[in-house]
């Protein structure tokens, strides 16, 4: 292969452009994310008098300090509280609801189907007012638990559909030996079916804790004091106390983006996977 | 047929425990879905027929008001074709850039998988973070273009305030955050391509573009198909990043019908109009999704 692309000047000139291509577009990808590191270690009038291009005069890390101080902590807790039982919740669900539907015969069972594939891409908005009424009718409203309902419901769909696709790789034989054994449908849904789907759940959980994690409407709409709101919502509620102070702002993007950054650096692929695999055709 | 005598044949049994358990492992996810999402669509069709603020217990019922208004509605008109100018140029931006790169990342082979890290980086940020952070990038004080146009003496570039330029910069900061994730799936479909296919190609002298256009492309096909459809459904949804970068604005330059929902039910308080709003926006998805299915199923039929 790499004899065959240097003999050739015309396919040399094409690898050039393709790298060519490939850096631009590494700028293009990379640069915003230099600009906010950069311009958050700045104080407010440096970025002023220097520009935003200028690399910090000193590491100023107060800009830091000030949003480590001012409460952020309280929104990262929200925040993992609300994806954790959110995440046992949806997996659970939606593993209990998948079995019947990739297994059994039942009459209900394509209706059910086609109930939950629809389902698939329902807007939020139509279900907003809805929510947002029940939810204030209820002690649930401005607190962190009144979040989980709309996510998980919103989860689900997605959730059981590729649970479906996975359990129908199970090997049915396994099933009938447990069924031979005397296993009820519970013990053979908890004893074989559950523990062979572990692979399926560690990408779901991927996938749905990172919408979870970004999720802002439901926040913005649901709650409004500091101590219930997610980590969407320290960003806003930072910008509309510092909204002229940019670095300030930088600092909030860039501590906001870390826990993700971490996730990634420890398990790129596995990651990655998870983040496209809710790219089912609905 | 000995089992006839009893009052159930073994099958009738298992038939009937299959049912039960069924049941019982499905009403959790069933329950879920018809309080958050089967429920609360009815109650919005059901709220359009009203005017209400949202707050009062007095909901007064207007009919079809609602309805009349929405389809004369000027600015629902705008955002409508704005959501359908982004969900075009999503599709026309997006997926070939998606695909150049994941096509250059396949032929490097392993080589590349720092560059594929780095160019995913963008989808880690929420939707949220990103319209903040570009709202920055493209301030008229201290942004880059801004910065940039003053260095050559130029005046301060207010891409987002203007009302020509504002929908196609916020159409490419969506291409911006969601060009790695169709890059990945691309990257994936890739790998379904067996290399004996790509050598048996080679063997056949063709070249390197030759097998791209003409054995990769129609492999990619459905692969694409099913990209622009995930597009498709996802730009009729459109709202976190446009809400928080120019909210709309300016004027309806970037309205959504999400945003122009938002904005009613919530800021304005009209909810009996927002719902209809939300159910305009659900009528128009349902019909473009069901219409997209029905041509692309069409076409694996040839």
């Amino acid at each position: 292969m790499v004899k065959n692309r240097k003999s050739s000047g015309a396919s040399r000139v094409c690898w050039i452009i393709a790298w060519i291509f490939a850096v631009i577009w590494l700028i293009i990808a990379i640069y915003p994310f230099i600009f906010m590191v950069l311009n958050s270690f700045k104080g407010q009038f440096e970025i002023l008098k220097n520009g935003v291009f200028s690399w910090p005069e000193t590491f100023y890390l107060d800009n830091y300090v000030t949003v480590l101080t001012n409460g952020i902590g309280r929104y990262f807790i929200n925040s993992v509280i609300v994806c954790a039982v959110s995440l046992v919740i949806i997996l659970l669900f939606s593993a209990f609801a998948a079995y019947p539907l990739s297994r059994f015969k039942f009459k209900l069972n394509k209706p059910i189907l086609t109930l939950i594939i629809a389902c698939m891409s329902i807007p939020i908005h139509i279900t907003l007012i809805p929510i947002f009424k029940m939810t204030t009718s209820t002690a649930l409203y401005d607190t962190i638990w009144g979040l989980i309902g709309p996510n998980v419901a919103f989860g689900l769909p997605v959730s059981i559909f590729i649970l479906i696709g996975f359990m129908q790789g199970i090997p049915r034989e396994l099933e009938e030996a447990a069924e031979m054994d005397g296993c009820s449908r519970y013990r053979t849904f908890f004893n074989v079916i559950f523990p062979l789907t572990k692979p399926g759940l560690a990408t779901l959980a991927i996938y749905n804790g990172v919408d979870i994690w970004n999720s802002f409407i439901f926040s913005y709409t649901l709650t409004q004091s500091k101590g219930s709101r997610t980590l969407p919502l320290a960003i806003w509620d930072f910008q509309g106390m510092h909204s002229m102070n940019a670095p300030m702002i930088m600092a909030v993007l860039t501590i906001t983006l870390i826990p993700m950054l971490v996730l990634f650096v420890a398990f790129q692929e596995k990651l990655i996977e998870g983040m496209t695999v809710g790219a089912v055709k609905g | 047929m000995k089992y006839k005598s009893g009052v159930m044949t073994l099958g009738q049994r298992k038939q009937k425990t299959n049912r039960r358990a069924a049941a019982v492992f499905i009403f959790p996810a069933l329950v879920v879905l018809l309080i958050f999402i089967i429920y609360p669509i009815i109650e919005s069709f059901r709220i359009s027929f009203y005017e209400w603020n949202g707050i009062s217990a007095v909901k007064k019922f207007v009919g079809l008001d609602n309805w009349g208004k929405l389809i004369t509605d000027k600015t629902f008109r705008a955002a409508f074709f704005n959501n359908i100018l982004v969900l075009v140029l999503s599709i026309v931006i997006q997926l070939p850039i998606a695909l150049l790169l994941a096509t250059f990342l396949n032929f490097i082979g392993r080589r590349g998988k720092i560059l594929k890290c780095l160019w995913f980086i963008p989808m880690l940020m929420s939707s949220v973070a990103v319209g903040f952070l570009f709202k920055y990038v493209f301030s008229t004080t201290d942004g880059i273009f801004t910065t940039i146009s003053k260095m050559f003496g130029g005046r301060a570039v207010d891409l987002l305030g203007s009302p020509k330029y504002a929908l196609i910069t916020v159409i490419f900061i969506i291409c911006w955050q969601f060009i790695p994730f169709y890059m990945v799936f691309f990257l994936a479909a890739f790998s379904g391509i067996s290399p004996e296919i790509y050598e048996a190609a080679i063997i056949d002298g063709s070249t390197k573009p030759e097998y791209f256009r003409y054995i990769v492309l129609p492999l990619l096909k459905p692969a694409i198909r099913n990209a622009s459809v995930l597009s498709m459904v996802g730009s009729l949804k459109y709202f976190d990043l446009i809400y928080v970068i120019t909210n709309g604005g300016p004027g309806t330059a970037t309205e959504l019908m999400a945003t122009y929902m938002y904005k009613l039910s919530f800021k304005k308080f009209n909810m009996g109009y927002g719902s209809a709003v939300a159910c305009g926006m659900l009528i128009v998805i349902s019909v473009i999704a069901s219409l997209t299915m029905k041509l692309t199923s069409e076409k694996q039929g040839d």
